[in-house]
């Protein structure tokens, strides 16, 4: 009897990375070596544009709508962030279970996570809507005597945007720490116990440090979605970014600049490039951070 | 004691998270005879009616916008497991000359941001005659980045024994793929489809950029349209909503272990 062995043709290999190599390098690699060579033009939709060097990096740094929008996305971040990790993990704690009820809650809680951006500000436009349940809620019990402007005052409509974020977000991350916490050993929680270490004492000694690096892994991953926050914000705010635009976020100002007719798409590339390096700058500092805490 | 104050904490966490779906359904349900505003609010409609659904269909054409968000999700969906697969078989189990290279340009593909790109993106669907097109809609995300190295992961964790053992009875690199090493991978694809699945069918950004036509319109623009055309009546919003979350509730509800499986497998997606 021979063996047959076969041998693969030298582009076997080839033929079936083609589609995904294809389609990688065309819509992702190659945009964004564009991205960077748009950024040193004064391109827009309808002419080319021509070198321009970094004239359109010291106009954003001028501009005053530029300015506001990074402060909303850094903002955002600040704030939802620090809920995203630890909220989660409570909610995981206490949900984490075999009995009928808490699975179904599990269901329940997860659901938002798979609701689009524009289904989920659409029902909270509807809560916090000035004639919305909450203020009705709140003048009702007497809280408040006129309407609270959740949708147009300046700081309460990125408040709200945030609400609806961590809304949708609490139990995509919940399910995450729920696979970590399947994770630790469960000598661990009875080791504590008979320690005399109540739930309290067991979830801040046990269940916190046993799925630190998820912590880690969330707050990386959050970070990045919340500085790129816009279904949320575009949606509470009508499309405008709120009243004269107080409540842009970035990646609102670059779909802004960067499409229509007037669309200035070498500027929006500048303030694509910029977001690029916030990001890279966004997860260095927090592995700088994390390997620093973990060295000590 | 604790169990109480533990099941409380977990009641209150889903008053929060399901409370604004009960009442969004409770409003789409009210008819002309229920005060909107009455305090304190009302949440068992006075007056019934099936009517705000019939209001917003008459108006909006949500069926269009559920076809076209279809159309769009059946074709990502259809790319990334074929092409993720495909592509995930050579990167874990052929050899091949640069294949270190290739498998860094996907993951390097995964780390940039999509919003970062986007004005490119556009552009270059436009001079490809793509704008205002479901094609065009859907051609940039058809094989991720992501899916293929998830795909490759999956591929890599089947022993070796099982494909020698094929090549040795002569099976060639096809063959292979198609009877041996795919049907191991089974649950990843599923996970890939899902995932796929909802994150065409809730894109929002993308097709606001690149669709123009109404008649093009998927479900989250045309959604999105509803609250400049309804905006004093909350009722007609509530109504469009529910429709519209009905498809996907739907899917979940069938899917819901994968979507689980597909987290704790560590497909994160941002």
């Amino acid at each position: 009897m021979t063996v047959r062995q076969t041998h693969d043709r030298w582009w076997a290999p080839w033929l079936f990375l083609a589609p995904a190599l294809a389609v990688v390098v065309t819509f992702i690699l190659f945009p964004f070596a564009n991205t960077l060579a748009l950024s040193a033009t004064d391109a827009t939709l309808l002419k080319p544009g021509r070198f321009i060097g970094a004239d359109n990096f010291v106009r954003l740094w001028q501009d005053d709508r530029f300015r506001v929008a990074m402060t909303n996305s850094l903002l955002y971040v600040v704030c939802v962030v620090p809920i995203m990790v630890a909220a989660p993990l409570v909610l995981a704690a206490l949900v984490n279970g075999t009995t009928r009820i808490l699975s179904f809650l599990r269901t329940a809680y997860y659901l938002p996570v798979v609701m689009s951006s524009v289904i989920v500000g659409l029902i909270w436009t509807n809560l916090l809507d000035s004639r919305g349940l909450v203020n009705n809620v709140l003048q009702w019990a007497g809280a408040v005597d006129s309407p609270v402007l959740f949708l147009s005052d300046r700081w309460l409509t990125l408040f709200s945007a945030m609400l609806v974020t961590v809304w949708t977000g609490l139990g995509y991350y919940m399910v995450i720490y729920l696979a970590a916490m399947a994770g630790i050993d469960p000598a661990l929680y009875d080791a504590a116990a008979v320690d005399g270490a109540g739930p309290i004492r067991q979830f801040l000694h046990v269940t916190a440090p046993g799925v630190r690096a998820t912590s880690a892994l969330i707050g990386l991953f959050s970070s990045v979605s919340a500085f790129r926050v816009f279904g949320e914000v575009y949606v509470l705010t009508g499309g405008t970014g709120g009243t004269g635009g107080q409540d842009i976020t970035v990646t609102m100002l670059i779909q802004q600049e960067g499409t229509g007719l007037q669309a200035e798409t070498g500027y929006a590339g500048a303030i694509s490039v910029v977001m690029f390096v916030v990001l890279g700058l966004l997860l260095a500092g927090q592995l700088w951070f994390q390997n620093r805490r973990a060295s000590r | 004691m604790r169990r109480v104050v533990r099941y409380l904490i977990l009641l209150a966490f889903f008053v929060l998270l399901a409370g604004p779906l009960v009442w969004q359904l409770s409003l789409s349900l009210k008819g002309a005879g229920d005060d909107l505003y009455a305090q304190p609010p009302q949440l068992v409609p006075a007056d019934p009616t099936l009517g705000n659904y019939g209001g917003v269909l008459d108006r909006v054409p949500i069926p269009r916008y559920v076809l076209n968000s279809g159309i769009v999700a059946l074709l990502v969906v259809a790319g990334n497991v074929v092409g993720a697969s495909l592509a995930g078989y050579a990167l874990a189990r052929l050899r091949f000359r640069f294949r270190r290279l290739v498998t860094g340009l996907f993951v390097v593909a995964l780390l940039v941001p999509i919003e970062s790109i986007i004005i490119a993106q556009f552009l270059l669907v436009r001079s490809s005659g793509l704008a205002d097109t479901l094609l065009g809609v859907a051609l940039p995300t058809a094989i991720g980045a992501l899916n293929v190295l998830l795909m490759r992961n999956g591929f890599q964790s089947i022993p070796d024994e099982l494909e020698e053992a094929a090549r040795i009875d002569g099976a060639g690199v096809w063959q292979r793929f198609w009877h041996i090493c795919a049907p191991q991978v089974r649950g990843v694809m599923t996970v890939v489809a899902i995932f796929s699945f909802v994150g065409a069918w809730n894109d929002f950004l993308w097709p606001l950029i690149v669709l123009s036509g109404e008649e093009n319109y998927t479900l989250t623009l045309g959604l999105n349209r509803l609250r400049g055309t309804f905006y004093s009546d909350p009722r007609l919003i509530a109504a469009g909503t529910i429709i519209a979350l009905i498809p996907i509730l739907v899917v979940f509800g069938f899917l819901q272990r994968y979507f689980f499986r597909g987290l704790q497998a560590g497909g994160i997606k941002g």
